[in-house]
């Protein structure tokens, strides 16, 4: 028992994870149709900026406000700067934004090389604590109560703002947006900023998870982020956040149950078989 | 054309979509007051010219906008100087509720509701209900209501309003053009004659993708021989109208 209670809150934790990365991911690809390879680099400039902060003597709650900070500064950076002008050319975006993501590793791995960097944790979160026997990592429940925090900001921000209304209608037909008279473009650079936010959120919180931060972190968890943005539903932050909890359960038991990596093809399998059923994923629509 | 200064003064306008020309020079003024109809055969360009002057296809020529030439504003620029567009296919967003549709098209500080509601009472009602759930014309309802609520608007531009409807909401959409046109211009893309012969002043017709025709409407409406040459109709396809609340 006790080990499907802890399989179950690590599975739930790497999903918080994802959700983190997948989120904004979602919001940008529904909005923007923007398939933003850059992704994982956002994520690895929050990772590194928080490691940053919190081995300068920052402490860890101001570490992760900073990390956060510079990567949503990044990723407002990033839309301006890159993205914005390539609007009516997506093969040309595409390629930037992969050279966005294949350039920032090596940036970092550059300035503080290749290795992964141990996190310097803090001690209250280095513990466990007991569930139905299972001694449980702390980090898991400080990444889940993120999650659910950024789930419930967003469903806010979409639900009752009018940026969040103009969101979700752009999702669904951008020029009639345009044509109601909204700038959409600052609907763009907003919702950039936020999936910036998240991720970057996601690359402070993975230095607790993993217990270091390396220059292909971004990378990797980017391919689980696409992985849940397609099964939950394009543009659909509900729908991330449900696929993203069977997207970690599945894997952490795969691993767990049967040769450890086997969780990464049970998850692509799954995928696939997803995909096959209902094409639009588990929501197909947003919020 | 038409002799006063015009609203919006149409010149050349040129469209090319994936190679093909759609539009070889599009003339058109749509006046200060009343209703002006686009008129043309299907395939004449009449939406196309229209996305076109609201800058959602690129486009060549000149179009100007209240005396003032709009081929450095977006969309959203050329719209918020008080534009309000009734699309081809309504453009509703079928996951909001009527209620948000209405909110996104508010500008003005105190949007017209009372005459959206006075006008489309069911929209009212059905306020909570997802937009994609109701019938086409209630949809219309939605997307005339939106260009409806803001005073601000000088110009309102309907693209074929009442496509596909059944008569009685025909007449409803009818009476809110109507409506509509004593305050501010209209310029109506339309294939009901009965509804042009009603409402409009001015009419410009299209074939082709170039304007074939300018002038007062009711005067090709009378000419059986133009009205068929040009429209492909005679004077019998303009079925009647009725009256707002008939019970057609």
């Amino acid at each position: 028992m006790s080990t499907v209670v802890l399989l179950t809150m690590t599975g739930l934790g790497l999903g918080a994870l994802y959700f983190l990365v997948a989120s904004g991911l979602s919001l940008i690809f529904g909005l923007m149709d923007v398939l933003n390879f850059a992704h994982g680099a956002l994520l690895s400039v929050g990772a590194y900026a928080a490691w940053w902060g919190a081995s300068n003597g920052f402490g860890y709650p101001l570490a992760l406000l900073f990390g956060t900070g510079v990567g949503t500064v990044a990723a407002v950076a990033l839309e301006l700067g890159l993205i914005r002008p390539l609007y009516q050319r997506p093969r040309e975006q595409v390629l930037a934004t992969v050279g966005v993501g294949l350039a920032v590793p090596a940036l970092l791995s550059a300035i503080w090389g290749a290795d992964a960097r141990t996190f310097p944790v803090p001690g209250v979160l280095a513990g466990t604590f007991t569930v139905l026997g299972a001694a449980v990592p702390v980090n898991r429940l400080v990444l889940i109560g993120a999650a659910l925090l950024v789930l419930l900001a967003l469903k806010l921000f979409l639900g009752r703002t009018r940026h969040g209304l103009v969101v979700r209608a752009g999702v669904e037909d951008r020029a009639m947006v345009t044509a109601l008279g909204i700038d959409v473009r600052k609907a763009f650079t907003l919702v950039f900023a936020i999936g910036g936010a998240a991720a970057a959120l996601a690359g402070s919180l993975a230095g607790l998870y993993f217990g270091s931060v390396d220059p292909t972190q971004g990378s990797s968890l980017l391919i689980f982020g696409f992985v849940v943005v397609v099964m939950g539903g394009l543009g659909s932050v509900s729908g991330a956040a449900l696929a993203c909890v069977v997207v970690g359960l599945v894997q952490q038991f795969a691993n767990y149950y049967t040769t450890s990596g086997l969780g990464d093809l049970a998850v692509v399998v799954m995928l696939a078989a997803l995909l096959l059923v209902r094409p639009s994923g588990l929501t197909g629509r947003l919020a | 054309m038409t002799t006063s200064a015009p609203l919006l003064a149409v010149r050349g306008l040129k469209v090319v979509i994936g190679g093909r020309h759609i539009l070889h020079g599009v003339d058109l003024d749509v006046a200060p007051s009343g209703v002006t109809a686009l008129l043309g055969r299907n395939g004449a360009g009449k939406t196309t010219t229209v996305r076109g002057v609201l800058g959602l296809l690129p486009r060549t020529g000149s179009v100007r906008y209240d005396g003032d030439e709009t081929a450095g504003m977006t969309t959203h620029q050329l719209v918020r100087r008080g534009i309000g567009y009734v699309p081809e296919d309504r453009g509703i967003f079928a996951g909001l509720t009527v209620a948000e549709n209405l909110r996104l098209a508010e500008r003005d500080p105190d949007p017209a509701y009372d005459l959206v509601h006075e006008l489309f009472p069911e929209l009212k009602q059905r306020a909570r209900q997802a937009a994609g759930t109701l019938s086409g014309g209630q949809q219309q309802m939605v997307a005339i209501g939106r260009a409806l609520l803001n005073r601000s608007n000088r110009l309102i531009i309907a693209d074929e309003p009442t496509k596909g409807l059944a008569p009685r909401i025909v007449t409803e959409v009818a009476f809110a053009l109507e409506r509509a046109a004593q305050a501010v211009p209209v310029l109506l893309v339309e294939q009901n004659l009965a509804l042009v012969r009603r409402l409009a002043e001015h009419c410009v017709v299209l074939a082709d993708g170039r304007t074939a025709h300018a002038g007062p409407a009711a005067d090709l409406l009378a000419d059986a021989e133009a009205s068929r040459s040009l429209l492909g109709v005679g004077r019998r396809a303009t079925t009647p109208l009725g009256p707002k609340g008939g019970d057609h």
